[in-house]
């Protein structure tokens, strides 16, 4: 890194804010759907989810980004593999030890964080050709682009299907008052089943689409 | 070294093998204490559950101790106690097992009024997959006195329902041997609680499978201590 | 028999890889502008499925899992190597797939033409690992019913696929909001044809 340039220069700050938008992972680039969606029933499996995923392609990033010069080119996806692999089942150890109720919920998909595609996409797309600070802004920015869609998604999923929102180190929130319930207010159980996240993602897109026209498909 | 060569690429997957090989190798002997724990207090907290006692992660082990602690049996399918200690069974080890050759495990806990529960673990398949849970009988060895179930990825709302109080609840009483002795366990169908039968509960609408395989649970489960039960 | 039946038919209609645990999204939505190229790497993914559950499998059986490896003397009953499980399908696949591609066009250039270009795409297709992943979470009893589950996920997989690309193909002459085409209407017909697979949910066998 040359010693001039700021570690939050103008162009850095956009490596973390551009996949919050404009280049978000999973609304504009369409990677990394796979695990996305089916742990965010709930709010609380969603943001450890995030957490990990920005874990893993921060320090995937970061390792392939330092040794991007010495990697041989025939065995650099199996490099790529393994590395990626190798962070996932430290993620999953760590929470099958430290928070044991989530990783229960999250079963499969912390594993299916290797084959999220965000990650060997930005392994090959950002950290190959980049010095290891930008490879580690690029992996925050996309970790948490991704990482707010789950939040968002989970947060409509949980607020409408169960009436609560469950935070990490807070429990379970009530947060539709009984008296709704009272009034005859009824959780909409259709939320939490599987359809219901692929038309949310599908109406967030809708509402980002309309205001930034630029990203409109032709 | 040509970077691109044979030996290179060679030498450099065996390296990172190695160096991948030994930190998840480390890593999980440091965490597997941890993880054992979890899993260990997960089950103490189950057990207390099916006999009404609720307890969270920290206070289990202890609740674990004083009532039920080392008062444990394991027994054979004519109802001999046999060698070994109950808490270590695997479950879905012994079901893939002929049922004359299983091992049964059995928890007696001493609630604070001094009666005696027995406790059966019994564990089968939902719809999506392994459901499993724990019901304690009152000292006549016939009468329900506690259920809790839970489950592994059934359907929300659904068939994950059997792990909430109002399919458990009606369990309380009800009993697995008719008047003459015979064994006849729990079923679980549609309107099978309002009927005023000792023998059956409610389903879950719109999660039948998940109901039936409760029922085959609680039949194969229980079937293996009917003759321990009947004396 | 009547367990491999029930095995087969729910892990196409009712585990659908797709509607109901959204794997392989990534693919599903970048390929399916046509059915014929749908078509083709569907068929990919059944084969690569019914090849690699099995395999993994066996892998889980008798190296993996806890005491797995008491075959090779009692000394090992109690080496429990689970945890390296997720980097062990992974080199599986990969393997598995570069072995298949290989093969295919040895045997059937044919066939490697049509369905090659796709081969490489599928070792990093969240539905194979997650194939393997859910068969260790199942505990499917024998060989029979882990061939059976791959099977069936990867044809479930093919259906979705195929269905959604018949869908886009019509939909191109749809007048839609301009900020819901593409990616935004795919999704939200996803969801539709979900719900749709979801009234299978009732099947019993």
């Amino acid at each position: 890194m040359s010693s001039k340039e700021p570690l939050f220069s103008a162009k850095n700050r956009k490596l973390i804010t551009n996949p919050l938008n404009v280049q978000n992972p999973i609304t504009i680039q369409v990677l990394g759907i796979c695990s996305a969606l089916a742990v965010t029933a709930k709010l609380e499996p969603a943001i450890v989810m995030s957490i990990s995923v920005i874990f893993v392609v921060v320090f995937s990033n970061v390792i392939i980004s330092l040794l991007r010069n010495t990697i041989p080119a025939r065995i650099r996806i199996i490099v790529q593999l393994v590395i990626v692999a190798a962070l996932v089942i430290v993620v999953d150890q760590i929470l099958k030890a430290y928070a044991y109720e989530v990783s229960k919920q999250l079963s499969v998909f912390v594993g299916l964080i290797i084959t999220n595609c965000i990650i060997m996409g930005r392994l090959e797309a950002f950290a190959l050709g980049n010095k290891p600070w930008q490879s580690a802004l690029d992996g925050v920015g996309n970790g948490a682009g991704y990482g707010i869609i789950l939040i968002i998604v989970a947060f409509f999923r949980e607020l409408f299907g169960s009436g609560t929102l469950t935070l990490p180190g807070l429990g379970t929130l009530h947060i539709v008052p009984q008296v709704f319930y009272d009034w005859g207010y009824a959780n909409n159980g259709f939320m939490i089943l599987p359809p219901m996240a692929l038309i949310t993602v599908g109406i967030i897109i809708w509402v980002q689409r309309s205001r930034n026209k630029d990203l409109v498909e032709s | 070294m040509d970077k691109q060569g044979n030996l290179y690429t060679f030498l450099y997957a065996s390296a990172m093998v190695i160096v991948v090989a030994a930190i998840l190798a480390f890593v999980s002997e440091t965490l597997n204490p941890i993880q054992s724990k979890n899993v260990e207090v997960a089950k103490k907290i189950d057990l207390l559950k099916s006999v009404g006692i609720e307890s969270t992660a920290k206070t289990a082990e202890a609740l674990y101790e004083q009532h039920i602690g080392s008062n444990t049996k394991v027994i054979s399918m004519s109802g001999e106690e046999v060698e070994g200690k109950a808490f270590n069974i695997d479950l879905t080890k012994e079901n893939r097992k002929a049922a004359e050759e299983r091992k049964y495990p059995l928890y007696i806990c001493t609630l604070d009024n001094g009666n005696e529960k027995l406790i059966i673990p019994l564990r089968g398949v939902g719809l999506w997959g392994p459901i499993w849970g724990y019901i304690s009988l009152n000292e006549d060895k016939k009468t329900v006195f506690g259920a809790t179930f839970d489950h592994k990825g059934e359907t929300p709302g659904l068939g994950a329902e059997i792990s909430k109080d109002f399919f458990e609840e009606p369990f309380k009483g009800k009993t697995i041997f008719d008047t003459s002795g015979t064994f006849t366990s729990i079923k679980v169908i549609k309107g099978g609680g309002a009927a005023g039968n000792e023998h059956a509960v409610d389903a879950i609408t719109g999660g039948t499978i998940t109901s039936k395989g409760v029922e085959d649970m609680l039949w194969n489960g229980l079937t293996g201590y009917k003759e321990y039960l009947k004396n | 028999m009547e367990n491999l039946i029930n095995i087969f038919v729910k892990s196409i209609f009712i585990d659908n890889m797709v509607f109901a645990y959204f794997l392989g999204m990534c693919s599903y939505l970048a390929v399916s502008k046509t059915v014929k190229t749908s078509f083709g790497l569907g068929v990919a993914v059944v084969f690569v499925l019914a090849i690699t559950v099995p395999a993994n499998y066996l892998l889980n059986k008798y190296v993996l899992e806890e005491g797995a490896l008491s075959w090779l003397g009692e000394r090992f009953a109690d080496v429990n190597l689970s945890f390296l499980s997720f980097i062990m399908f992974i080199a599986v696949i990969a393997s598995m797939v570069q072995l298949v591609e290989m093969i295919v066009e040895k045997f059937a250039p044919a066939l490697y033409t049509s369905l090659g270009i796709f081969l490489p795409l599928i070792a990093v297709n969240c539905a194979i690992l997650g194939g393997s992943l859910f068969m260790q979470e199942r505990e499917y009893a024998n060989l029979a019913e882990a061939t059976t589950f791959g099977l069936g996920s990867g044809i479930g997989w093919l259906l979705a696929i195929v269905g959604i690309a018949a869908i886009r193909e019509k939909l191109k002459y749809s007048d839609i909001p301009a900020p819901l085409r593409g990616l935004g209407i795919t999704f939200i017909v996803t969801g539709l044809m979900a719900i749709g697979f979801m009234s299978f949910m009732g099947i019993q066998l």
